[in-house]
C-alpha cells in the first residue's frame, strides 16, 4: 500500500475531468482513490437570526445532498471499476481542507480539476487549484 | 401575487399621503394617539421610588447585574480571555464545522444590539445627564456583562432541539422549562409574560426607536419631510426581507453592518487622536460629572440614572432577547456561550457607546458656563443646551461633523443599516414570542410581520419623546420577568460553570488548536 489518491471533486466537469485522470492513473498503479468534496463555509460568515435557527437543519441537508447527488455515484462508479474508494465530505475552506485531508489521510498525490476560468479573475480572487498547488504538502496534478 | 399587492399597498398609502400638510397632520395625529396609548404602561416602568427621582427599573437592573457579577466571581473579567479564544474557534471541534460557530452567534446577536441606542441613545444620556453618564454607562455594561452570562448560558442550556434539525430557544423556553427542572411553579407564567412584553420591545425599541431615528438623521442631512413617508419605505423593506423572504437584503446588511460598526469605531478614534489634548479634560468631565453631576437637572443620581438606563437599553444585558440568538449555537457546553456573549455589553456599550459620548464631550457639543463649569440647562431645564440645540442622532452627527463635515452622510448611511439590522433581529425575536404565544404557522406569523411593518411607519412618524419613552418601558419590562427568573434559575448555571472549570482545568475538554 503505497499510493493514495486524493481527488478534489465537486461534480463539475473540471472535476470529472480530473476523476476521470485519476482513475485511469489508479488502474496503472493500482491506488486506491478517496473522493473529496469539500463544502465552502467558514465560521466568520455572517448569519440572520433565521439563518442561525436552521443552521443545524441545513447542515443535515447539505451533507446529504452532497452524499446522495455528488458521492454515492462516483463512488459506484469507482467500485465497478475495480478501484478501492472511499469519500470524505467536510465544511470548510476548501484548499486548506484538501491539504489537510492529504496529510491525514497520508495521501500521495492530490488530483483537481481546473476551471479553465480567466486568468485575470483568477489572479485577483484566487482559485483553489493555485491556492492547493502552493500549500499542499503532497505533489499535486493539475487536470485542465 | 404578492409583489402586486405590496404594489397596490403603497400606492394607496402615498396618494394617502400625498399632500404635505395632511402627512404633517397624520403625524401629529400618530403621535398624540401613541402618546396618550402608552403613557400609562411608561409611568409604571419608570415610577420613582416614593420621594426620590429614582426610577425603581434602573434600580432593578444594576442590582441585577451586581448580584450576577458577585454570585459568579466577576466572571466577567476572569472569563474574557477564555471567551475570546472560544470565539477564535480554538475549542471548536473540527466535525462540527458547518454548524453555527460560536463566532456567528456572537455576530447575529451584536447586530441585533448594536443600534440606534448606541449612535442616538447614548446622545440622549448625554445631553440629560451630562458627560458623567458616561461613567455609569461604562460601570453598567462591564456590571451586565455578568447578566448576559447568566441568560445565554440557559438559553443553550434549555432549548428546544426539533427533529427536522431547526432549534428554538430563549427566555420563553428556558423559564419554563428552566422552572420545570427545579420544581418551581408559575413558569409557564412567567414565560407568558415575557413573550407578551418581548413582542412590545420588539415592536418599540427593536422597531420604533429604529426607524424614529433612522428618519431624523435623514432629515437631518436632506432636509426636513414627515416622518411618514420614511416609515413607509422602511416598512415596505422590512416587509420584503421578513414575508417576501428577500434574503438578499439581509445578507447584504449583515455584511456591511460589522464593517460600518469597524467604521464608525475608527472615525471616532480618528476624531479622538486629533483632540487628544483634551483627552483628559473629557475624562475629567466624565468623573467630575459622574459624582457631582455638574450642574445637570438631578445631579449625579441624573447622571447615574440616564447612564444606566442607556447601557441597559443599548446591551440589552438581562433583557433575554440575545440569549434567543446565542442558543442556536452548535456546543456541548452551554456556558461556552455564556462566555461568548458576556463579550457583547463590552463591545456594545463599554467600546461603541463610550466612543460616542466621548466624541460628543471632546468635541464640544456641551454647552457649558466658562466661569463655573458647570453646563448651562435649557429652559425646561431637563437637558443641557448643545450647539444648534440638537438632541439625539443630530448631536451625534453634529459632533462627528465638526471634525469630518462629509462624515453625516457617512452616519445616515451607518444609521440606516444598523436601524435595518437591529429591526430584522428583533423581527425574529418578537416573532418567536409571538408563536410561542400563538403557536406557528405561516397565517398567524403573517399577522405579526404585517402589525411589526405598521409600527415601522409608526415609529418614523412620530417623535422621538414617547417613542423612546415606551421603546425603554417595553424592554426594561422584558428585563423584569427575565432577571426573576434569572435569579431562581442561576444556581443551575452555577453548576455549569463548575463541571465546566474543574473539566477544563483537568484537561478533559480538549483544545483544537
Amino acid at each position: 500500500m503505497s499510493d493514495i489518491y486524493l481527488v478534489g471533486y465537486d461534480g463539475s466537469d473540471a472535476a470529472n475531468r480530473a476523476l476521470d485522470f485519476a482513475i485511469s492513473n489508479s488502474k496503472n498503479s493500482g491506488a486506491p482513490i478517496i473522493l473529496t468534496h469539500v463544502l465552502e463555509w467558514s465560521p466568520y460568515k455572517f448569519l440572520t437570526p433565521m439563518e442561525l435557527e436552521e443552521r443545524h437543519k441545513r447542515r443535515r441537508e447539505e451533507l446529504q445532498r452532497a452524499d446522495e447527488v455528488i458521492i454515492q455515484p462516483v463512488l459506484t462508479r469507482l467500485k465497478e471499476a475495480g478501484i478501492e474508494a472511499s469519500a470524505v465530505v467536510r465544511y470548510g475552506h476548501i484548499a486548506e481542507l484538501i491539504a489537510a485531508i492529504a496529510e491525514e489521510t497520508h495521501a500521495s498525490q492530490i488530483f483537481i480539476g481546473r476551471d479553465g476560468e480567466n486568468g485575470l479573475s483568477a489572479r485577483v480572487f484566487g482559485s483553489v487549484a493555485g491556492t492547493l498547488v502552493q500549500i499542499a504538502p503532497v505533489p499535486c496534478t493539475i487536470v485542465p | 401575487m404578492i409583489p402586486r399587492l405590496k404594489f397596490i399597498t403603497l400606492i394607496s398609502a402615498f396618494s394617502l399621503v400625498a399632500t404635505p400638510s395632511l402627512a404633517q397632520g397624520i403625524d401629529e395625529s400618530i403621535n398624540q394617539l401613541f402618546a396618550n396609548l402608552t403613557g400609562p404602561f411608561v409611568s409604571f416602568i419608570f415610577s420613582p421610588f416614593p420621594g426620590t427621582d429614582f426610577p425603581w427599573i434602573v434600580m432593578w437592573l444594576v442590582v441585577a447585574a451586581s448580584v450576577f457579577t458577585l454570585y459568579f466571581g466577576f466572571i466577567q473579567f476572569r472569563a474574557f480571555m477564555h471567551s475570546i479564544s472560544l470565539v477564535k474557534g480554538d475549542y471548536s471541534d473540527p466535525d462540527d464545522a458547518g454548524e453555527v460557530s460560536h463566532f456567528q452567534a456572537l455576530a447575529t446577536a451584536l447586530s441585533g444590539t448594536v443600534g440606534l441606542g448606541n449612535i442616538a441613545g447614548v446622545a440622549v444620556a448625554v445631553s440629560i445627564g451630562g458627560p458623567g453618564a458616561t461613567f455609569w454607562m461604562i460601570l453598567a455594561g462591564l456590571l451586565g456583562m455578568a447578566s448576559k452570562f447568566t441568560e445565554c448560558t440557559l438559553g443553550v442550556k434549555f432549548r428546544n432541539e426539533y427533529a427536522d434539525g431547526t432549534v428554538s430557544g430563549g427566555p420563553m423556553y428556558y423559564i419554563t422549562k428552566g422552572f420545570d427542572a427545579r420544581g418551581l411553579p408559575a413558569g409557564k407564567i412567567l414565560a407568558v409574560l415575557f413573550a407578551i412584553f418581548c413582542i412590545l420591545g420588539a415592536l418599540g425599541g427593536g422597531n420604533m426607536f429604529q426607524a424614529n431615528q433612522a428618519h431624523q438623521q435623514i432629515t437631518n442631512v436632506f432636509g426636513d419631510y414627515p416622518g411618514v413617508y420614511t416609515g413607509i419605505i422602511f416598512a415596505v423593506i422590512v416587509f420584503a426581507v421578513i414575508v417576501g423572504g428577500v434574503k438578499s437584503i439581509a445578507s447584504v446588511t449583515e455584511k456591511v453592518v460589522p464593517f460600518m460598526g469597524v467604521l464608525y469605531v475608527g472615525v471616532a478614534f480618528i476624531i479622538l487622536l486629533m483632540n487628544f489634548d483634551k483627552i483628559g479634560w473629557a475624562f475629567g468631565q466624565i468623573f467630575a460629572g459622574a459624582f457631582t453631576g455638574l450642574g445637570i437637572a438631578g445631579g449625579m443620581v441624573g447622571a447615574l440614572i440616564q447612564g444606566f438606563k442607556r447601557a441597559a437599553f443599548s446591551n440589552e444585558a438581562g433583557v433575554g432577547s440575545a440569549a434567543i440568538a446565542h442558543s442556536a449555537v452548535k456546543t456541548k457546553e452551554p456556558i461556552t456561550e455564556g462566555f461568548v456573549s458576556l463579550l457583547e455589553p463590552f463591545i456594545d456599550t463599554v467600546v461603541i457607546c463610550t466612543m460616542t459620548a466621548l466624541v460628543i464631550i471632546i468635541t464640544g457639543q456641551l454647552i457649558s458656563d466658562p466661569q463655573t463649569g458647570l453646563y448651562l440647562l435649557n429652559e425646561g431645564g431637563s437637558t443641557i443646551q448643545t450647539v444648534d440645540g440638537n438632541t439625539g442622532v443630530a448631536l451625534t452627527s453634529a459632533a462627528f461633523s465638526s471634525a469630518f463635515g462629509w462624515f453625516k452622510y457617512v452616519l445616515a448611511i451607518a444609521v440606516i443599516l444598523f436601524a435595518f439590522s437591529t429591526m430584522i433581529s428583533w423581527s425574529y425575536y418578537g416573532l418567536k414570542a409571538w408563536t410561542f404565544l400563538f403557536g406557528e404557522g405561516k397565517g398567524k406569523e403573517l399577522v405579526f410581520k404585517i402589525i411589526f411593518c405598521i409600527f415601522v411607519v409608526i415609529g418614523a412618524a412620530a417623535s422621538l419623546g414617547p417613542v423612546i419613552d415606551f421603546s425603554d418601558a417595553a424592554i426594561f419590562a422584558m428585563a423584569v420577568v427575565n432577571i426573576t427568573a434569572l435569579y431562581f434559575l442561576m444556581p443551575i448555571v452555577k453548576e455549569e460553570l463548575r463541571s465546566y472549570t474543574s473539566r477544563l482545568k483537568s484537561g478533559e475538554i480538549k483544545k483544537f488548536n
